[in-house]
């Protein structure tokens, strides 16, 4: 597969919440300010790229010649959690002011799905070192633009409209997520 | 045997190396931090409201310990809290009054008249942008539409009869109702100085006469009641200078349209346990 089309199907046309319905907890949760949720976006870009670099190491030159793929669940959640344990030392030393800015997002996504999601996928794809990259990448960014757009409609919802009681909160904002899921639907024709 | 052996042999590796690593990694990219930070931390209340000016408490710790910010900003934790710091920094701090948020307005449903009905978006920032300020007669009134209610992180303000009433016990005094009022009604005086102007109106008498039964007309009768020098109208609004006011009384006895309240006697909010 071209790369161009792994990132563009990665990032629009099955984008990682909007269509594959992964990591829906921090795509909520963290949508309410704009502020937080581009630093969650970015926090996740960060942990798919290097993940996905490492998961495949993992697995390429580790579990598939020795055939344990059964085991790259177990794997993959220790090798995620390692590095962004020692990405987050490592921010801390040599950046102070991006760690401020991650903030608690780098631990809380430790084990999001979508991180976990991307991983599989890329094994599941038999898709090279290369290709994996590009397919984190995408699926990082679509995170990111979703979860974008999902915090500045939230913002502006709480600001001028008058939500019905029974819908404020969570539910409206579930009811936001799936008119965006169906209207990011029309790029299912892109490829 | 090795189908068992290898499997766990393989994660075994993996999870030594990742330790190690880890191990190594800890070593050497290990970040000196004072140790007054997480002992400031300790005492902070942890609420992370930011009415320290800090983005949360974490940050006000570091500010204290690392840049020589000021002991007592903490408003959630107030003189306790302010003391704990000065004792971890090793500088004397004057435990300052506590002090809680405070809506000058009294003007309800029943005693300030409204301009018109409103059918809007519930929220005052919105209400307050047009023409006229909001439904409310006075412009200066608190229009009820919780957008103070909104912002409290502890759950202080209610809106009785169209006017916001802050609870002193739930108060913390963090300024969040303050910055977010858009009429500016609310601000923080000190807990134990019980008599209050209840009255934001820069209006001339006859206009609130017409608007409001408990506005301040600027009459002076308390500025001529009070022996104290405490109590002085400017602009049409009488104001309290709270270091001088001894709580006599005698404002409030003399005030013709009842703006001018004491807290102690009407039980609108029982006091904080001050010793606490």
């Amino acid at each position: 597969m071209d790369l161009l089309i792994i990132f563009i199907n990665a990032m629009l046309v099955n984008n990682f919440v909007l269509s594959r319905f992964l990591g829906i907890c921090g795509f909520l949760g963290v949508s309410k300010k704009r502020d937080a949720s581009i630093g969650m976006g970015l926090a996740v870009l960060f942990v798919m790229s290097i993940a996905s670099i490492g998961t495949w190491s993992v697995y390429t030159f580790l579990l598939e010649p020795n055939g344990l793929d059964y085991l790259k669940t177990v794997a993959f959640i220790l090798v995620i959690a390692a590095l962004v344990q020692f990405v987050e030392m490592v921010v801390k030393k040599m950046s102070p002011a991006l760690y401020d800015a991650l903030g608690i997002f780098l631990p809380l996504i430790t084990t999001n799905c979508a991180v976990l999601g991307v991983t599989f996928l890329n094994v599941q794809d038999k898709l090279s070192l290369g290709g994996s990259l590009v397919n984190a990448l995408g699926a990082a960014l679509g995170f990111f633009l979703a979860i974008v757009l999902m915090a500045s409609i939230r913002e502006k919802l709480d600001r001028v409209s008058s939500v019905p009681r029974a819908f404020q909160g969570l539910p409206i904002a579930l009811i936001t997520a799936g008119l965006m899921a169906i209207s990011f639907l029309g790029f299912k024709g892109l490829i | 045997m090795t189908q068992i052996l290898i499997p766990i042999a393989i994660m075994a590796g993996i999870g030594l190396v990742l330790a190690i690593l880890l191990g190594y990694a800890a070593n050497v990219f290990e970040v000196k931090q004072d140790p007054r930070v997480e002992e400031l931390i300790l005492v902070l209340p942890g609420v992370n409201c930011g009415g320290c000016g800090f983005a949360g408490c974490e940050a006000y710790a570091k500010g204290v310990a690392l840049n020589g910010a000021d002991p007592t900003l903490c408003t959630v934790g107030g003189p306790v809290v302010a003391n704990q710091i000065g004792d971890i920094m090793g500088v004397k701090v004057n435990a300052q009054e506590i002090m809680v948020a405070y809506v000058k307005c009294n003007g309800d449903c029943e005693k300030a008249k409204d301009k018109y009905e409103y059918h809007g978006i519930m929220d005052c920032v919105s209400a307050a942008a047009l023409p006229g300020g909001g439904a409310k007669s006075c412009t200066y009134g608190c229009l009820g539409l919780a957008t103070c209610v909104a912002v409290c992180d502890f759950d202080a303000i209610v809106i009785r009869d169209g006017i916001a009433i802050i609870d002193e016990n739930k108060c913390t005094n963090c300024g969040a109702c303050v910055k977010a009022c858009p009429k500016n009604i609310i601000e923080s005086v000190p807990l134990n100085s019980r008599v209050r102007v209840a009255c934001n109106s820069l209006d001339g008498a006859r206009d609130i006469m017409q608007n409001c039964e408990v506005g301040c007309i600027a009459c002076k009768k308390c500025e001529k009641a009070c022996e104290y020098d405490a109590i002085h109208v400017n602009n049409n609004l009488a104001k309290i200078d709270y270091d001088k006011c001894t709580q006599c009384n005698a404002c409030v006895e003399v005030c013709p349209k009842s703006t001018i309240e004491n807290l102690l006697m009407i039980h609108k909010a029982k006091p904080k346990d001050i010793t606490a």
